[in-house]
């Protein structure tokens, strides 16, 4: 335990003592305001952990303040006026990495949870990796509540058996197969609006760079503009060819759909598309609809995770803290995940509880090589994500591999990549 | 002559509303103004003291001439393609509609309250039905198979078609070029209003920016390297949707101006022997001429600021359909530049002004002659 985290819960304990709450431990009151973007299908697994929260904490009322806009587009900025008018809410959800730390973390604007992690004994629940993405030199400033993976590749098993392909392993097999699907009159790989393209682009890079040199890229040790990085933009390229013309104007729902409805092959999205097609569309996991690392990327878990902090000068800290203890337990773990059609962080938690899906992503958690998504905020801060979709509208433009990787370069310099 | 106590009664009155609004809309303008030329944004933006240093005019530099903000720039091209579609499209429609209704159709309230009732509605709604109506795979693309012919493919609001492409290095030749047109049109009026000695000096301008655009313009170095600007066929769908909101409102100004008409002015006329065309062209149009300068001027600013309609329609990550409202709010609450997004604030605020200040002027000078 280092010096910082030590004051910090020697201070936690004289707080504690001076309000009396103290008395018995995990006592608190008043009201927690939880912001996020939780409103539509992801509602009632936040409700869920809310109301037992509230069960076994009575003197403790949750405000759930959500504003809705799918990926937070929206309630992140409402965030941004709420902090810069000095109104923080008790706590907020954030993707764990850098979208937190590049923009609240440096901003001094949270506290360091190591004495929390400590106490709870998080440090050994938790994937290394995945401490090491939500953490700076000073430590770890975000619990997290699930994980999704991005590099996952959808099929619907018996349209793959009447086209007669396989499911592809690298990109060289998907190009191979994907003119056979095209003389069928299938689309081989279907794409949704403009993130969507970042999305895959991330699946992309990282069978093309492998882990290391794509965490390398977000340490600044492996420039953009690098030969290799820039292969990533050609193979993107490539494999565009085979894309839907009017991709810029399906969600991601209905890329899926086409898949679904046999109108394409292939689909890479996180796996978000799992609990859609389970709960939405009541396809069976397995045998209605079927799941693959995306090409080239057996073995890495390339994840994303939804994740809550303590601000600084927070209203009810006491509160917060024991939402935070609880939001990191295997308990309320594995009641939100099953729920959201999310695996828990925990190493610990209850595979009996999860669907068919969710047990095989939760193995490969434990097993793989765990690295950070970037369309997702774990890599890069929110600057370098927001200008990013100009390198990726030079290369839509142009489909000049170069001149998209310069822009990339010059943003990632712009933004403090790897500072 | 009003009594000295009135004029303090009359100044204590307005003044809450002065100082609300030297706070709330000059003060916060000085401040956006004073953000444009500071460099807020670079590492820790939302620190709760952040640190700020004043960099002058780089931002605007950047937004023109730098590598990285081409969007800006697309976003500009988008937003003057949009202007003028979306003003011109709801004048025409609006004067077709009014003159039509003009002519004493039975259940003229009906058709008016029909063609008025798209203006009730707010952005958000009308971009959500027209978002469903344009999607490329539903709505207006599948009307045509209802009777066997084949489907449109035009992917409306996403297509990435681009026509009338130019280079923006060429922007200061086409300014100098835009500048000498507007000299040579008011030379031509003043030569025609008998002003000879203005004319001449409108001539010699007209000549001097264009040699200014052939040779010191072309000189200029705006980029290192060429990068092509065109209008973006996917804001036809924008347009539709700004169109059928708001020409019920231009149709309301006209049918106003045309029941503002005095019947001895149209007798008149027809005295003189006019047909209904020449009484249309030379009687009715021009004297609508001040109300169709107001709906310019109402509807161009709408056009200048546009967020919603577009935000709902097409989403604030499709670039082509994108202008510097989106930017700006996808810069400065996105990305943490509020520097960059304070200024492409600035240089709307500054369109917004060329558009209206005339106007204001022109209008409080009217009411001082009255």
């Amino acid at each position: 335990m280092n010096r910082r985290s030590l004051w910090l819960s020697a201070s936690l304990v004289l707080v504690l003592l001076l309000t009396g709450a103290g008395a018995a431990l995990g006592q608190v009151s008043g009201e927690v305001e939880i912001f996020s973007w939780w409103a539509g299908d992801e509602g009632p697994a936040l409700e869920a952990i809310i109301a037992e929260f509230e069960r076994q904490n009575p003197g403790v009322r949750i405000n759930n303040a959500t504003v809705t806009g799918g990926a937070g587009v929206n309630a992140k900025a409402v965030l941004k006026t709420r902090m810069l008018g000095g109104d923080p809410p008790s706590t907020f959800q954030v993707h764990a990495g850098q979208e937190l730390i590049g923009t609240w973390v440096i901003a001094r604007r949270m506290e360091n949870l190591d004495w929390l992690f400590e106490e709870e004994g998080w440090y050994d629940v938790f994937p290394a990796a995945l401490i090491e993405l939500s953490s700076t030199d000073e430590g770890v400033w975000s619990v997290p509540v699930n994980i999704h993976r991005s590099n996952v590749l959808w099929y619907i098993p018996a349209n793959l058996e009447r086209w007669g392909v396989s499911v592809p392993k690298t990109w060289d097999e998907f190009l191979e197969i994907a003119p056979v699907l095209q003389a069928q009159g299938i689309i081989p790989l279907s794409l949704g609006e403009n993130w969507t393209a970042t999305h895959l682009w991330e699946s992309v890079a990282l069978a093309v760079l492998g882990p290391e040199k794509w965490s390398a890229l977000w340490t600044g040790e492996l420039a953009f503009t690098d030969p290799e990085a820039v292969a990533v933009w050609d193979l993107f390229g490539e494999i565009l060819q085979y894309t839907n013309a009017d991709a810029a104007s399906l969600s991601w729902q209905q890329a899926t759909d086409m898949v679904v409805n046999g109108d394409a092959a292939f689909n890479i999205m996180g796996d978000w598309a799992a609990g859609y097609m389970s709960t939405t569309l009541g396809l069976e996991p397995g045998t209605g609809f079927g799941w693959a690392a995306s090409p080239g990327t057996e073995g890495i878990f390339m994840m994303l995770s939804d994740a809550f902090g303590l601000p600084v000068g927070a209203p009810n800290r006491d509160g917060v803290i024991a939402w935070l203890r609880w939001i990191g337990s295997r308990e309320a773990q594995d009641i939100f995940n099953p729920l959201k059609g999310s695996i828990a962080p925990r190493l610990d938690s209850d595979l009996s509880k999860y669907d068919a899906y969710g047990q095989s992503a939760a193995r490969d958690w434990q097993t793989n090589v765990i690295v950070g998504s970037l369309a997702h905020g774990v890599t890069a801060n929110e600057q370098f994500m927001n200008d990013f979709a100009t390198a990726m509208e030079i290369f839509l433009a142009t489909r000049n591999s170069q001149a998209a990787a310069n822009a990339a370069q010059a943003i990632a310099i712009q933004s403090g990549i790897g500072r | 002559m009003k009594s000295r106590q009135e004029r303090l009664i009359a100044l204590a009155m307005v003044a809450p509303s002065l100082v609300l609004l030297a706070i709330f809309v000059y003060g916060f303008i000085g401040q956006t103004i004073y953000v444009s030329m500071s460099d807020w944004g670079r590492g820790a933006a939302l620190a709760l003291d952040p640190d700020i240093s004043f960099i002058g005019l780089d931002n605007f530099k950047d937004l023109f001439t730098g590598f990285l903000d081409v969007r800006f720039r697309q976003d500009m091209v988008n937003m003057v393609a949009l202007s003028i579609l979306f003003v011109g499209g709801c004048l025409v429609v609006g004067l077709v509609l009014a003159t039509l209704l003009d002519q004493g159709v039975r259940g003229e309230g009906f058709f008016r309250t029909v063609f008025l009732f798209p203006m009730s509605l707010s952005f958000i709604v009308t971009g959500t039905i027209w978002r469903w109506m344009l999607q490329p795979r539903g709505g207006i693309n599948v009307l045509p198979t209802l009777v066997g012919l084949p489907r449109i493919e035009f992917a409306w609001l996403t297509s990435r078609e681009q026509i009338g492409r130019w280079n923006w290095q060429d922007v200061p030749t086409l300014l100098g070029l835009l500048l000498a047109v507007v000299f040579f049109v008011l030379a031509a009026r003043w030569w025609l209003a008998g002003a000879r000695r203005r004319a001449a000096a409108g001539g010699v301008l007209a000549a001097a920016a264009l040699v200014w655009a052939f040779t010191a313009a072309t000189k200029i170095e705006v980029l290192p390297f060429p990068e092509y600007h065109g209008f973006n066929l996917a804001l036809i769908g924008i347009v539709l949707a700004g169109v059928w909101q708001m020409s019920g409102y231009t149709m309301a100004l006209f049918l106003a101006g045309l029941r503002g008409i005095p019947d001895e002015v149209r007798e008149a006329a027809r005295v003189d022997g006019a047909s209904w065309w020449q009484l249309y062209r030379h009687v009715e149009l021009p004297l609508l001429k001040p109300i169709i300068w107001s709906a310019v001027i109402i509807l161009g600013h709408i056009a200048l600021k546009a967020f919603d309609l577009i935000f709902v329609m097409a989403g604030p990550d499709n670039a082509a359909t994108s202008v510097p409202a989106i930017s700006m709010y996808l810069t400065a609450f996105r990305g943490n530049q509020f520097a960059k997004g304070a200024a492409i604030a600035v240089v709307l605020l500054t369109l917004v002004s060329v558009l209206i200040v005339p106007y204001l002027v022109s209008t409080l000078r009217s009411r001082e002659e009255n």
